[in-house]
């Protein structure tokens, strides 16, 4: 077994799923039996907390803290949720699909442990609509949990029930904002809700409810095993445990793996992923998905870690990387991410209904050749416009708007030559 | 109270109110789209961002939504600052990217909040160069119009069709700039308050169809206070006209009564006054039987004349002023005034008067019915009888979301926030009634029973409330002792009931619930509908011994009467065809005044052309007894007078000495008000006919009415003067001040800058509060003060009875919101909302007489033939019929009747819906 990779030690290099008897022969459902009958929730909770695990989902918020605004007992009676976020969507990322396809009962023990934690009776999985190999191999598992009595009434004999239950989202990129999750899970518009009141204490039904990714509920149970020490023990830097990072582009070999937490992106870049193609060279990078800062070759040496890719201006995100090479053209680029987010916004707030369309059809007019010295103006208002958090009513809008202002600063001249010579210069004859 | 700064000055503002509110309470000018006073703060369109600052020291702050952000003490911001002022124009630039920029022919160009917003933030330069989105319209029924390029997303009108009015047709579709308001299909719009979409709506999307075919631009339009004649709850309005023609209804706010909304009866029932079947000369009936015009001095000489010849009786109407009525009772004499109910009616209306005087219990006014927190409705249909009332009560199941709000500490205003937290939970709503409401939906429960069984519900609900609930036996279906507990344990209990179901036993039993509340020390609310917009009026000035109809007829078959005088009332609506026939053949003389051709003006000796209420002024008094004073909006054309002008100048003809000091229409209010201690207190309803406003009267036209000099010049070049107004504080004039006067003159809204109805908060003490110049109309029922505590009695007398007598069914009235009044069915586009007349059958009863739906069925012997309409909630024996509709009048509420299958019964032909024209993309404009 190896301790120092928890979450992808059933990683196959097949791929293939890991059943429930291989899963337990692996120390599956250890950390399980250590939590439900032999530790309180609030137990569960210090050492969660204790353990500084932080949202793997992208914002990086601390689990713990998270998970200690529910209600507990008598201030809140009656139904709590716990809805675990698996509809991965943002560009460039597929972290949560290994775990998913691979070792579906992680993820269902992690949850057992967090729904738990929390007291909640009822988990949802809410898993992305293309995932459907993965829902298949998840409704299995849970039969399987359920026959062997890990989940329904009296689990291992205590007195916690837990149901859970696996949801396919109809495809949008928004359901992967936590509320807007709910409001989908409601059978309502997939548009995010307003916070306050956090889901914590008014989620799902209007009851408390916690939502987290897959990767940080897959830590859960490991955590609760071996200690807070030993997870944070993990990392390589401020940050505790592992984390899954991806890299995908022109290197020789694309891909996802499970490294301490503040692996330099170098190594990750270079000797994970094998270095760029034989005749590309490095331009940039989005650290951490569609809707992170670029980054540029001098910050390679950095620790990929929350604290210092957030210093560096950017974001870790998802920790899932999409390089730009010196042969792709970085307006198209960032016109192709533009008009996703644009098409993925709900439509409840102007600044991203109105405002990425707009911006969309800026770059698509640079792109093509059709821009304007005023464009980059434009853009720039647009950024300032859309691109601060509280300005629109999600983060998805200022989210779109990461990878466009950091092109205008680093790639500016491309924009510009876009403009001044009327043509795409990565382009035969600019045509696309 | 705390203290906010804005812009480095401290202001004092409310306690739990957002910024945006207190900004706007203030007088500051900040502009916003989505939030609504009363629909509260969701934070969609971003429009009223302000930059808020963490301490004096932070110099950069940052950007808030100002409907979002409690104005709490202490809080700083600013919203003059550069980023704040930039971030408010990028909005409105994000806004019109795909608005087709069409106000020219945009019908709401003029009053367009978009407009008022974009001139605010300064937007004027274009730098969008992409295609704008275009959308298809859709049909959306014959009383709104849909164009949905003009659409800001602004969500308003889902918001206020699903989440406030319960509508289920009308949805938000597809998603990012795609976002598409329209129903799934092309079709009328289900809600009976769709009309509000049309005010809601902060640009040209819904729009009002009648006002689009005959188009006046808001600026053009004269306007006066006005209130709504189309049923009971007297929802304040402004009717707007130009060229002699009612062009549109606009909500005029009340705090107490309508608030922001009206139902759609009031919003487009109003259409009859530029009927063509409207009286414009006196008509003198020849010995041929026709019709000669006569000018009014020789008809007001023929009117004295036949009032002066012998034994005069008289009919007055609940449709009519108190004042007209008033004239009326005295030409007659209160012995021979007849208040013109139907016979079954007037008893019910003044039971209603007298439960309600006697009863300890408050009778709510809408906005105390939106604050009820359990609600127990008998028998009345409120959302067909006083529509605004079931607009109220779907408020008032919220009270439960607000209770756990306050748990959580969530403002009131967090709309959003506050639907997700109760989700389903709501304060209880309990509805016995012969069949399904248009409430269903948010009523925890609703029972199908006869009357007699409401009644005995009710009866057993107040035994339970009493504890002498013990030899009720416990199985009853219906679980009178749950109802009892859920009010009994609310603190603001309600019961609702009223004349629409025809039975004095239900009303009584209400009463003995309210009653039972009281006595169980809570202060209970008693609300009882009546019929018309005069009724509750009517009955007070009549008073319980006034003479029915019956009782005429008796006395014109005795030879006592000689004229029968007729106020605004159609006789043969109100009772049986063969003795309304026999009442008026047996007077010699028939004076009719009303304003509209009808069957009753068809059999008059002498026809008087009676201003409707858009040409007249005068008092009703509402179901809540509220008196209120509408005033005209224009001029009567041709002949037509006000009723109380023709009876005030016959009356003086006659020399009768109690007029001799009534000159102006303001004597007779207080001349009635003197008479009638019923009525004492209507002359507060409204100031006179001295008020000014800084010396000026008050103007009906805006200061920016056009063409005064220009809109007869097809006739005549030499303008006219204008016409003074002889008998209100309002003048038919620009000149003037519309600002500070009291609300029941509020003729229009409109301020610098706010174009829209949105400037109403200009108007108000602050933002969605009362008007700065009062509430409109006084309560003429003292509020829960007629009895002391406990000393009421709940033992009504309604006799139980169980099942029905062989082969008979009892006729129960389903009144409907379009067609059950007389003169809303009249207007065109609501006529078309009218279904023909029908019987309402439960399943099982139609198939023991062989009828299928849509088939004829003929009731009683010759009483009338109706179609068929199959209703599962119906309650087995009873047959629910289309109250008001043509062919309905010789049916009795309550009666026993034999059904059977009408011979040669022609089936209605059904409209598809090619015969709509619904042509692909067409505006259908």
């Amino acid at each position: 077994m190896n301790l120092d990779l928890p979450l992808t030690r059933n990683v196959r290099p097949d791929r293939s799923p890991t059943g429930l008897a291989a899963y337990e022969a692996n120390g599956g459902y250890r950390g399980m039996k250590s939590a439900i009958g032999k530790l309180s929730p609030a137990d569960c909770l210090q050492i969660i907390t204790d353990s500084k695990l932080r949202g793997r989902g992208g914002a990086g918020f601390p689990t713990g803290m998270k998970w200690s605004f529910v209600p507990m007992e008598d201030a809140s009676p009656g139904h709590k949720y716990l809805i675990c976020n698996a509809d991965e969507m943002e560009p460039g990322t597929f972290k949560d699909r290994l775990l998913l396809e691979c070792d579906p009962h992680q993820l269902i023990e992690g949850m057992i442990c967090a729904a738990y934690t929390i007291q909640a009776d009822l988990a949802y999985i809410f898993i992305r609509a293309e995932y459907h190999r993965a829902a298949a191999l998840l409704r299995d598992a849970i039969a399987a949990c359920y026959e062997q009595g890990y989940l329904g009434k009296h689990i291992l004999g205590s007195d916690y029930s837990l149901d859970m239950q696996v949801h396919s989202s109809a495809g949008r990129y928004i359901c992967g904002e936590e509320t807007a999750l709910i409001s989908s899970l409601e059978g309502k518009r997939a548009n995010p809700r307003a916070k306050p009141p956090f889901p914590q204490v008014s989620g799902l039904w209007g009851r408390p409810t916690i939502v987290n990714n897959v990767e940080t509920l897959c830590n859960i149970h490991h955590i609760i095993e071996r200690g807070a020490d030993w997870f944070q023990g993990l990392g390589l830097t401020e940050d505790a445990g592992t984390k899954l990072y991806g890299v995908s582009g022109r290197v020789k070999k694309p891909g996802c793996w499970e490294l301490p937490i503040g692996t330099p992106i170098r190594e990750i870049i270079e000797h994970h992923a094998g270095g760029m193609e034989d005749g590309y060279r490095l331009r940039g990078f989005l650290p951490g998905g569609g809707s992170t800062d670029f980054l540029t070759p001098e910050h390679l040496d950095l620790a990929m870690d929350y604290g210092t890719i957030g210093k560096a201006g950017s974001r870790m995100g998802t920790g899932t990387m999409i390089i730009l090479d010196d042969k792709t053209c970085p307006v198209g680029f960032v016109r192709n991410l533009m008009a996703f987010f644009a098409r993925e916004s709900c439509g409840f707030c102007t600044p991203c209904r109105d405002g990425l369309p707009w911006s969309a059809q800026v770059l698509d007019d640079i792109e093509r050749g059709r821009g304007r010295p005023e464009d980059m103006d434009t853009l720039a208002r647009q950024v300032e416009f859309i691109g601060a958090i509280g300005n629109t009513h999600c983060a998805l809008a200022p989210g779109a708007m990461e990878p466009l202002q950091s092109a205008m600063k680093y790639f500016r001249e491309d924009f510009e030559r876009h403009i001044s010579g009327s043509a795409c210069p990565f382009c035969d004859g600019g045509a696309h | 109270m705390p203290t906010i700064t804005i812009d480095g000055v401290a202001y004092e503002v409310e306690q739990g109110r957002n910024l945006l509110e207190s900004c706007l309470s203030l007088g500051l000018d900040l502009p916003y789209f989505c939030w609504h006073p009363a629909m509260g703060s969701i934070g969609a369109c971003r429009q009223c961002a302000v930059v808020q600052y963490q301490n004096a020291e932070d110099t950069r702050g940052r950007i808030v939504m100002g409907c979002m952000t409690p104005a709490s003490d202490g809080a700083i911001f600013s919203l003059s600052t550069d980023k704040a002022q930039r971030f408010r124009e990028a909005i409105v630039e994000s806004l019109m990217l795909n608005h087709p920029h069409d106000c020219p022919v945009c019908a709401e160009g003029g009053e367009c909040h978009l407009q008022d917003m974009t001139v605010m933030v300064g937007h004027r330069a274009r730098h969008y160069r992409g295609r704008k989105n275009t959308h298809r319209n859709q049909y959306l029924g014959p009383l709104i119009n849909h164009e949905m390029n003009r659409c800001i997303t602004c969500y308003r009108c889902t918001r206020y069709y699903r989440d406030y009015a319960g509508g289920t047709d009308l949805a938000a579709m597809a998603a990012h700039d795609h976002i598409y308001f329209g129903r799934h299909e092309d079709g009328v719009l289900q809600s009976e308050f769709a009309g509000n979409l049309v005010e809601v709506c902060p640009t040209g999307v819904f729009t009002d169809k009648s006002l689009v075919h005959d188009y006046t631009r808001k600026w053009d339009l004269q306007s006066a206070p006005s209130v709504c004649t189309g049923c009971a709850v007297g929802c304040n309005t402004i009717p707007g006209e130009r060229y002699g023609r009612l062009k549109r209804v606009h909500n005029r706010f009340n705090a107490e009564v309508n608030g922001y909304f009206l139902c759609d009866r009031g919003r487009f029932g109003a259409g009859f006054v530029n009927s063509d079947k409207a009286l414009e000369f006196p008509g003198l009936r020849e010995a041929d039987g026709r019709y000669r015009a006569l000018d009014h001095h020789e008809a007001l000489h023929r009117m004295t004349a036949l009032c002066a010849a012998g034994k005069v009786a008289a009919v007055g109407s609940p449709r009519a002023s108190v004042e007209a009525n008033y004239l009326l009772r005295l030409l007659a004499g209160p012995d021979n005034f007849a208040p013109g109910f139907s016979d079954a009616e007037q008893d019910l209306a003044g039971l209603a008067l007298r439960l309600q005087q006697q009863s300890a219990a408050l009778v709510p006014d809408i906005r105390t019915i939106e604050s009820a927190d359990a609600v127990l409705v008998l028998g009345e249909d409120v959302t067909n009888t006083a529509p605004r009332i079931a607009l109220a009560l779907r408020q008032s199941v919220r009270n439960r979301a607000y209770e756990l709000a306050a748990g959580l500490r969530l403002e009131t205003w967090q709309d959003a926030a506050i639907r997700n937290l109760a989700q389903q939970q709501r304060s209880p709503l309990f509805i016995a009634a012969v069949a399904d409401t248009p409430l269903d939906d948010v009523a925890t429960r609703r029972m199908s029973l006869a009357p007699a069984q409401i009644a005995a519900l009710g009866l057993a609900v107040a035994a339970g409330i009493s504890g002498t609930a013990g030899d009720t036996p416990d199985a009853a279906p219906d679980d009178p002792a749950a109802i009892a507990a859920a009010l009994a344990g609310a603190s603001r209990p309600l019961v609702i009931a009223g004349t629409g179901c025809g039975s004095a036993a239900v009303m009584e039993a209400a009463a003995s619930v309210a009653n039972a509340l009281c006595s169980a020390g809570k202060q209970a609310m008693l609300c009882l509908c009546v019929a018309e917009a005069n009724s509750l009026g009517q009955a007070m000035l009549a008073g319980p011994d006034a003479p029915d109809l019956g009782e005429l007829e008796r006395r014109a078959r005795e030879g006592q009467i000689d004229t029968l005088v007729v106020l605004e009332n159609d006789l043969y609506r109100r009772g049986n065809r063969d003795r309304v026939d026999a009442l008026l053949a047996n007077c010699a003389n028939v004076i009719v005044l009303d304003g509209l051709d009808n069957a009753t003006t068809s059999a008059a000796t002498l026809a008087l052309p009676a201003a409707n209420f858009a040409e007249s002024e005068g008092t009703l008094v509402s179901l809540e007894g509220r008196a209120q004073r509408y005033f005209p909006v224009f001029q009567p054309r041709e002949e037509r007078r006000p009723s109380w002008v023709w009876l005030l100048a016959c009356l003086k003809e006659l020399e009768r000495p109690e007029v001799h000091p009534l000159h102006h229409f303001d004597d007779i209010t207080r001349a009635c008000a003197a008479d009638v201690p019923a009525l004492a207190g209507i002359t507060a309803a409204a100031p006179d006919l001295h008020y000014l406003n800084l010396g000026v009267k008050i103007p009906r036209q805006p200061a920016r009415y056009s063409g005064r000099t220009a809109m007869r010049a097809n006739i005549s070049v030499h303008e006219p003067k204008q016409r003074e107004d002889e008998e209100t504080a309002l003048a038919f004039t620009m000149e003037g001040l519309n600002r500070t006067q009291p609300g029941a003159l509020l003729p229009w809204v409109w301020s610098p800058g706010w174009n829209s109805n949105q400037s109403l908060h200009k108007f108000q003490t602050r933002a969605g509060g009362p008007l700065k110049g009062g509430t409109a109309g006084v309560r003429l029922l003292q509020p829960g003060a007629a009895l002391a505590r406990g000393s009421t009695d709940t033992s009504a007398s309604a006799a139980p009875e169980s099942g029905n007598p062989a082969g008979l069914w009892q006729l129960v009235p389903r009144p409907r919101i379009f067609g059950s009044d007389e003169l809303s069915a009249l207007s065109p586009g609501l006529a078309e909302l009218v279904t023909p007349a029908f019987i309402e059958l439960c399943p099982a009863d139609a198939d023991s007489l062989g009828l299928a739906s849509g088939d004829g069925v003929e009731v009683g012997t010759g009483l009338a033939t109706l179609a068929v309409r199959i209703n599962a909630t119906m309650t087995p024996g009873c047959a629910g019929y289309s109250i008001g509709f043509e062919g309905t009048a010789n049916l009795a509420p309550l009666a026993r009747v034999e059904l059977r299958r009408a011979p040669n019964w022609q089936r209605a032909p059904q409209l598809i819906g090619s015969d709509r024209g619904t042509g692909a993309g067409g505006s259908h404009v």
